[in-house]
């Protein structure tokens, strides 16, 4: 039993690497543009499906394939910005986004459907089934992969934000988006970029979400959506680091439930979430202690 | 006043009820269509997942559907009358469904109504179908939750849920007791397709002396199934008996093994190996050796009727004979049971469509001779279960049916 709950605990630490990985981008555009992107799931799948593509058809490695499908989607994020978030003003902005966002991801998925079908298609590399023997157990090489690249997508993400001049355009963007712009800061080019950066970040989830998921289409998306507003919601709207926090919370406790009751695992997860939540409405690194990070 | 204003009230409703009974009533006795020749075509009602969780079955059923329709209008149509489908998208969402044939039936008027994807859709549809008098016969809905409501207007086609690994039950009774695996696990999603094939594999396999290391059910759609993988890899069954429902967590399972160094003796999945391709893809050639899949047809079947059938889809669709999906003869059976069904009562009034079908009829379709119980189970369906060799799908249970090859056991270990 104590060797179940101890790989039960190394699968929720990598795979929250992993989850993390593709919130990271939900948490970052809803703190600077408090926007709730719902269109973040077809967004990893999106990235998937890029990572798809270079490899069945270009025979490009998934991880050397990031450095074409992360720059791809940084840009897909500002055009999105700037086609369906950026002309919406006034009273009802958030809710516009909301929609607007919905219908992004409506656009996606139809055009994933047009080109890709409605089959199965996978992500395969030597590291996606191979592992590592360490301290008597097997652990994944693609989720140790995973958890890495969540780690550094996530340390950047803080250099970027905290040891940057644009990344102090964006905290203050964050604070005041109207003091921001009385300070000479472009807070549409600073949110342009930030969504892009936000998007970005998503091709790496999505690469790794293509090869661990065993299969995936256009409509994957959908299963994906709540569980990263789940984490988002945990961690506290808007704090990148506190996404990994949660992300692992969720999978680990998932995980140790596995043991015993797997049908209960995702609603222990939830029925925790509503917990916390009722003691720290805020999350756990809340919007109002992660903007004064 | 205020008992006026009470008595008011009453009336209204009473008045509003009443209608209401008449309208359901007027819808209903449209689902008896007419026995009258006209030359309008039968309209055929249907909804399909063409997106969404089910979207890639989905899209093959409309296929197959659509398909079986070509061919009779080419032969003339149903009793002279060109046949016409309407095929609604319910998008995977058993609320969507039941929304679609109501409005097939009640606005649309159609003539009569083909079966959605899956027992989870087609339980909530057969309810509304019944409810204003439709036969409702379909291809997917063959768990015993469909059945448990023993709805009079259902017929499934295919091959019950709860019987589909029988073949493997069978051939491992066959074995010599030092042969047989000494122990197995069950790992199952939680779906009605899934679930009650497996229980009822180790309801057969424990008194057998296979002893039980792992029976759980877990969530669906969860994005990956790893931990699952872990805990069975970690009891080292000799069998693995798992209730999936796509390629994704079969694929998941197999990757999970592989990096447990975990190979069973036997490994046998409810669904996802049968999916050609997309399964090779996700697993690879090569480590799908050994893996096997319950199912009731294959393109290879030795039925007339269904090689014709095969070559048409290849002929207008692409691809190859075995890349040919098992929804397209479901749902090509689907309409060849109808045909059958109106011709022998002269129109597609339901009532007599529903005492027809439900008379021991035995009739014919792609996938063998169909024969209805009380409940509409297909009980001449036949099962047999496929299994992955060198790249090649083939039939390997039962041992000794025509188009059976020696089953590959104990299972190759993985290549990588």
């Amino acid at each position: 039993m104590a060797n179940e709950i101890a790989q039960a605990i190394a699968a929720g630490i990598l795979g929250g690497g992993i989850y993390a990985l593709m919130a990271a981008g939900l948490t970052l555009i809803f703190g600077v543009l408090d926007i709730i992107n719902v269109a973040q799931g077809i967004l990893v799948v999106l990235g998937a499906y890029l990572s798809y593509v270079l490899s069945v058809h270009l025979h490009i490695d998934l991880l050397v394939g990031l450095l074409i499908t992360v720059p791809a989607m940084f840009v897909i994020g500002v055009a999105i910005y700037w086609l369906f978030i950026r002309p919406l003003r006034g009273a009802e902005r958030t809710s516009m986004t909301l929609l607007a966002c919905f219908a992004v991801a409506l656009i996606i998925e139809g055009v994933l459907y047009r080109e890709f079908g409605s089959n199965y298609v996978s992500l395969t590399a030597w590291y996606t089934t191979s592992s590592v023997h360490i301290f008597g157990f097997y652990l994944p090489d693609i989720y140790l992969i995973g958890f890495g690249l969540a780690v550094l997508a996530i340390t950047a993400l803080y250099l970027i934000l905290y040891r940057t001049t644009f990344g102090r355009a964006v905290r203050a963007t964050m604070q005041n988006q109207t003091a921001a712009r009385l300070i000479g800061i472009d807070v549409n080019r600073v949110s342009a970029v930030t969504f892009g950066i936000g998007t970005a970040v998503t091709a790496i989830g999505g690469m790794v979400y293509g090869a661990i998921s065993g299969g995936f289409t256009p409509n994957s998306g959908y299963d994906l959506i709540s569980r990263l507003l789940a984490i988002v919601i945990l961690a506290g709207m808007g704090s990148i680091g506190g996404a990994l926090v949660a992300a692992v919370f969720m999978t680990t406790a998932e995980a140790l439930v596995d043991i015993w009751q797997p049908e209960w695992s995702v609603a222990v997860f939830y029925l925790a979430m509503v917990i916390i939540l009722t003691v720290r409405p805020a999350g756990l690194f809340g919007r109002r202690a992660a903007r004064a990070q | 006043m205020r008992s006026l204003s009470h008595r008011a009230r009453f009336l209204a409703l009473g008045t509003a009820a009443v209608l209401a009974s008449a309208l359901v009533a007027a819808c209903g006795s449209s689902s008896s269509g007419s026995s009258s020749s006209s030359s309008k075509p039968i309209l055929i009602g249907a909804s399909l997942s063409l997106t969404g969780d089910f979207s890639a079955d989905g899209q093959a059923f409309k296929r197959g559907y659509e398909l079986w329709a070509s061919d009779v209008n080419a032969h003339g149509g149903l009793l002279g009358r060109k046949v016409q489908l309407d095929i609604l998208n319910d998008n995977s969402s058993p609320t969507q469904v039941d929304t679609n044939y109501t409005d097939l039936i009640t606005v649309k008027h159609v003539d009569l109504t083909f079966g959605p994807f899956s027992s989870l859709l087609t339980a909530p549809s057969a309810e509304v179908a019944h409810r204003y008098g439709y036969a409702f016969i379909e291809g997917a809905g063959g768990s015993p939750l469909v059945f448990s409501e023993k709805l009079p207007n259902v017929f499934d086609v295919a091959l019950p849920v709860a019987n589909e690994l029988d073949p493997f039950v069978n051939w491992i009774k066959s074995l010599p007791a030092g042969q047989r695996p000494a122990t197995a696990a069950y790992p199952m999603a939680n779906d009605p397709f899934a679930t009650p094939q497996v229980q009822r594999v180790q309801s057969f396999l424990q008194p057998l002396g296979i002893s039980t290391v792992y029976s759980k059910i877990f969530p669906e759609e969860v994005p990956d199934y790893l931990p699952n993988a872990d805990l069975v890899a970690a009891k080292k069954p000799q069998a693995v008996i798992l209730g999936s429902t796509d390629v994704p967590t079969v694929a998941s399972f197999m990757h999970g093994f592989e990096q447990q160094h975990f190979n069973p003796k036997v490994f046998i999945a409810a669904a996802g190996p049968d999916q050609g391709q997309s399964f090779l893809s996700a697993v690879g050639t090569a480590n799908a050796s050994g893996m096997m899949v319950p199912n009731a047809w294959y393109p290879g079947y030795a039925n007339p009727t269904s090689q014709a059938m095969v070559a048409e889809y290849v002929a207008k669709y692409g691809g190859t004979a075995s890349g040919v999906n098992a929804d397209v003869a479901e749902a090509y059976s689907v309409g060849e049971v109808t045909a059958q069904a109106v011709k022998a009562t002269g129109g597609t009034v339901g009532s007599k469509i529903i005492a027809y079908l439900h008379s021991g009829v035995t009739l014919s379709s792609v996938e063998g001779p169909v024969q209805f119980n009380s409940l509409g189970e297909n009980i001449k369906a036949i099962a047999f279960i496929f299994q992955w060799q060198n790249g090649k799908f083939v039939q390997v249970l039962p041992v000794g049916a025509p188009g059976s090859v020696k089953i590959l056991y104990p299972k190759p270990n993985w290549a990588s």
